[in-house]
């Protein structure tokens, strides 16, 4: 295990919030230009503080979105209805304002091109965003790296980077399987349950070529889909498992 | 001085729990799962605990040795690196002191060593004094695979990745040796008083 380059204390930042992009019904990007930003590995987050005018703070993580190569930093939320800091980002923050953040945290959820496995993604609701950054990684440094991604959510309505992710569908080398839980397109014949051993089966890479996998969701699917991997062969140690809880906020 | 969020106000749900919350974390009633890998799953017939390292003759318990042991239940505060904490969670197990009780060693430090590769350090003054437990039982329960069952440490004064779940033993060190999470970025000590999260925190 090497240690990751140390850049000293992670200091808060502020970041200028240059637009806020509704992504569904309850999930926007906040696109951010952040001074001195040391720069992220796919799969990192940050943590945010909100700070009130008598000088109460609130603290959250949240996963970078964007890839390491782009200009801007950004940060796809989703809001918890009881939450504090989340219905705050996605429903009042507006373009002009700043929100203070520090990072990037997290040196083992992280992929960088190189390795030569093949890479899966398993996503279930927001826990796409991590997974996004590692799929626009691959993309914007024309690695060849082969990439299947499962993702699931309740309805497509609930599909972040809807039409990002069927583009990327379109280059050679990666895949994207989405399966609805809820309710599905009419004529879809594609998968609409919860991901289980025999989506699993079907959709991941065999064990024999090695794979990379990460995962993450809610805990239910994390567990679901790590033991499934490595019920198929997958190297525990090969399984990189992040979860979001239903706390947060 | 913090720049001020614009219509920030917050919940302040916490405001009640009478200084028992540190400084950047929140309550929650839930009890998140964070793992870095799958769960581990070893038969308790195949499972073992160790003291290992620098002692004379290494211990070690079968699940019924283990599980023969006295035991006490506590009642602790626990707080999460990623700002989760969470009140009066109820837990029973084995006080590590009484796992080390008139053992003879010059270590300052343990690694505690885990079922899917896991581990963390600690100084062993904050496992040895009475502060850390291995428990097996949580809310009155046996501890649930994903929450580290078997058994787990439980470390309540320091940030929970040093409680590690799916303790298989300790190993003591005469040098510090930072462990999983203490190599990718976070504090190698870990107070949430002090909200030691990250490295030069």
């Amino acid at each position: 295990m090497e240690r990751t380059a140390l850049l000293g204390r992670l200091t808060w930042r502020l970041a200028g919030v240059a637009e806020v992009v509704p992504e569904t019904a309850r999930t926007a990007t906040l696109v951010l230009d952040v001074a001195g930003w040391p720069g992220h590995r796919a799969g990192q987050h940050v943590d945010v503080r909100l700070t009130a005018e008598d000088g109460y703070q609130a603290q959250r993580s949240y996963s970078i979105a964007s890839a390491p190569g782009e200009p801007q930093l950004r940060l796809t939320v989703e809001r918890l209805d009881d939450g504090e800091v989340s219905p705050y980002l996605v429903g009042e923050l507006r373009a002009g304002d700043a929100i203070e953040l520090r990072g990037p945290v997290g040196g083992y959820f992280v992929w960088e091109p190189g390795g030569g496995e093949p890479l899966l993604l398993v996503a279930g609701g927001s826990g796409i965003v991590p997974l996004a950054a590692m799929l626009r990684r691959r993309i914007e440094t024309g690695d060849a790296t082969a990439v299947r991604l499962l993702y699931s959510s309740r309805t497509p309505a609930d599909v972040i980077y809807a039409a990002e992710l069927e583009r990327a569908a379109s280059l050679e080398g990666i895949e994207v399987n989405h399966t609805y839980t809820r309710s599905q397109p009419q004529g879809w014949t594609g998968y609409a349950r919860r991901i289980d051993d025999a989506m699993l089966a079907e959709v991941a890479w065999p064990a024999a070529h090695g794979p990379l996998a990460y995962v993450c969701g809610p805990t239910s699917l994390v567990e679901t889909a790590a033991s499934g991997l490595v019920a198929v062969g997958y190297d525990p140690a090969a399984v990189r498992t992040e979860r979001f809880g239903p706390t947060g906020g | 001085m913090s720049y001020v969020s614009r219509g920030f106000r917050g919940r302040r749900k916490d405001a009640g729990a009478g200084g028992r919350v540190p400084p950047g974390q929140y309550l929650t009633d839930d009890f998140p799962v964070l793992s870095a890998g799958p769960t581990p799953h070893t038969p308790l017939d195949e499972w073992s605990f160790s003291i290992t390292g620098e002692l004379d003759e290494p211990r070690t318990w079968s699940w019924d040795e283990f599980r023969a042991l006295p035991t006490e239940t506590v009642t602790r505060d626990i707080h999460c690196v990623t700002k989760w904490s969470k009140l009066d969670t109820v837990w029973e197990g084995v006080p590590v002191s009484a796992l080390l009780e008139g053992l003879d060693t010059a270590a300052e430090f343990v690694v505690a060593f885990c079922d899917g590769g896991y581990t963390t350090n600690l100084p062993l003054e904050d496992v040895a004094d009475g502060n850390a437990w291995v428990v097996h039982t949580y809310a009155g329960e046996p501890l649930e695979p994903e929450h580290g069952g078997p058994v787990r440490l439980l470390v309540p004064h320091l940030y929970f990745w040093k409680s590690a779940k799916w303790l298989r033993g300790l190993a003591l060190r005469q040098e510090d040796e930072p462990g999983f999470w203490e190599n990718y970025g976070y504090h190698n000590h870990g107070d949430p008083w002090k909200e030691q999260r990250y490295w030069g925190d």
